[in-house]
């Protein structure tokens, strides 16, 4: 991945005037006026992101559903067509090589959809373990383009332009729709913490959706807001709260983990730290004094370094300096006094709960 | 563009230094600065008393998105720190000429000689 890639909507990227960085490899809008206005937005109206660089993959053939369970932590092949499920593709030693959202489109062939950053990453892991399945795995990144459309008033806006009757449609599911003439697939899925879709289609239906979009107002908000967003619903982020040298259960996903489901690569080892008990635990923190713990900082407690934060902020919708961390277990009580150096001072604090923020989803 | 205004000294850092009288002085960040920023959403200022020294990192500004270290362009003790920058950091997006952050008395008004006038400033700050 040398050459630096453009998203089909760069062009209006450019002239919205958002400042733009290289993100996983592609030229993306990190902000277009300021962050706090776009994550205010998506929390009170609605906004949308240019998310084409998502990597989508397609799986299918007569083993598709139990191929899918054998290299995703969470379980397909009882799910309803329709259904999406989050979840992780894992190492044998239980350590994640992407989190991922799996689209059950039959019951031979699944969407997944990862992240950028590691989609060739995911890709050839997923052709290294196909062997034994009878099942096509189909890089499709380059055909399809992304738009997340998020924020309370998303529904309203999406039904009344397209005609979609997405009140029938739960949190988490997915369905072919029709959207300017064109066949989309579109989800009641985010990454922010308020309800909202995410509609994939092909480059040049996503550009005139987008265009339309514009039109009616609703906010273009950059990578920037997407990451204080998903950080104040706790959401993870690859390479910060979960990576190739964090489990699952140590990041407190063990939801997404299904240990009833047959054998599934990594499940052995995380049934050992299931019984044993993770050395680690990614808690919230609350800084009681005024700075803001950036991730890599290092947490302390009586003065003995436990752990460092994963993501932190001065949180938008709270005004108070919060973080995420990755603590030892045994000094990860909620409400033990923790300090977080920064530049060589040490700043006092409290371990809290994850919940920042209460999630507004329709169930 | 970024504005720069004659009469200040620059630093390579893109802090800016005002003289008042003496050996006192305003020092701020730029313009060019503050738009490489973003919106600023904390300004960590040291303690007044505290000694500054040329180059060495003496707080930070920071923006939603990350901490930038300020780096000292004088060798001094900080005799006053910008109190409304606590409650309104934006200030420093608004006016950055204005919103000064640290007062210094300089040990050697000399050291000045180390820093850039606004004619080189416009170049690195392009």
């Amino acid at each position: 991945m040398s050459e630096v890639m453009k998203t089909c909507l760069y062009d209006s990227h450019v002239a919205l005037g958002a400042r733009i960085e290289d993100f996983a490899g592609y030229l993306m809008p990190i902000v277009y006026t300021k962050i706090t206005e776009e994550h205010q937005a998506v929390r009170t109206n609605v906004g949308m992101f240019d998310v084409s660089h998502m990597g989508e993959i397609t799986v299918k053939g007569k083993d598709a559903l139990r191929f899918v369970d054998y290299v995703f932590s969470g379980e397909i092949t009882t799910k309803e067509i329709g259904k999406v499920v989050y979840g992780m593709l894992l190492y044998e030693n239980g350590t994640i090589v992407d989190d991922l959202l799996v689209y059950k489109v039959s019951e031979t062939e699944c969407f997944l959809v990862v992240n950028a950053s590691n989609q060739d990453k995911d890709y050839s892991w997923l052709l290294k373990n196909q062997g034994g399945f009878e099942v096509a795995v189909i890089n499709r990144s380059h055909d399809f383009a992304e738009v997340a459309v998020q924020g309370p008033k998303a529904e309203q806006i999406l039904d009344e332009l397209f005609d979609l009757n997405l009140d029938t449609m739960n949190f988490f599911t997915f369905k072919f729709a029709n959207i300017l003439g064109q066949e989309v697939i579109i989800s009641r899925t985010g990454y922010t913490g308020e309800d909202g879709f995410e509609i994939y289609s092909d480059p040049e239906t996503i550009r005139v959706l987008w265009k339309v979009l514009l039109q009616e107002g609703v906010t273009p908000c950059g990578l920037g807001a997407r990451d204080t967003l998903r950080f104040e619903a706790a959401l993870p982020l690859y390479g910060h709260e979960i990576s190739d040298s964090i489990t699952p259960l140590e990041a407190g996903f063990k939801f997404f983990v299904d240990f009833e489901k047959g054998d599934f690569i990594g499940k052995s080892s995380l049934q050992k730290d299931l019984e044993e008990g993770s050395k680690r635990r990614l808690v919230g923190i609350e800084l009681s004094e005024m700075a803001i713990p950036r991730q890599g900082y290092k947490v302390f407690v009586d003065d003995e370094e436990v752990g460092y934060v994963t993501t932190g902020y001065l949180s938008i919708s709270l005004n108070k300096p919060i973080a995420l961390a990755l603590l030892r277990s045994d000094k990860a009580k909620i409400g033990t006094k923790i300090t977080v150096e920064i530049r060589k001072k040490h700043y006092q604090g409290f371990i809290r709960d994850k919940k920042f923020l209460v999630k507004n989803y329709k169930k | 563009m970024s504005t720069v205004l004659e009469g200040l000294y620059y630093s390579e850092d893109h802090e800016w230094v005002k003289v008042i009288e003496g050996n006192v002085v305003l020092v701020g960040i730029t313009d060019f600065a503050q738009q490489q920023l973003g919106a600023i959403v904390f300004v960590d200022m040291p303690e007044v008393g505290s000694k500054v020294t040329f180059e060495d990192e003496f707080g930070a500004v920071e923006s939603v998105k990350a901490a930038s270290d300020l780096m000292s362009p004088v060798t001094g003790s900080v005799i006053a720190v910008n109190e409304d920058l606590v409650s309104e950091p934006e200030l420093i997006n608004e006016d950055p000429y204005r919103a000064w952050i640290i007062k210094v008395a300089v040990d050697d008004m000399s050291e000045l000689e180390n820093l850039l006038d606004s004619a080189s400033y416009q170049k690195i700050s392009r």
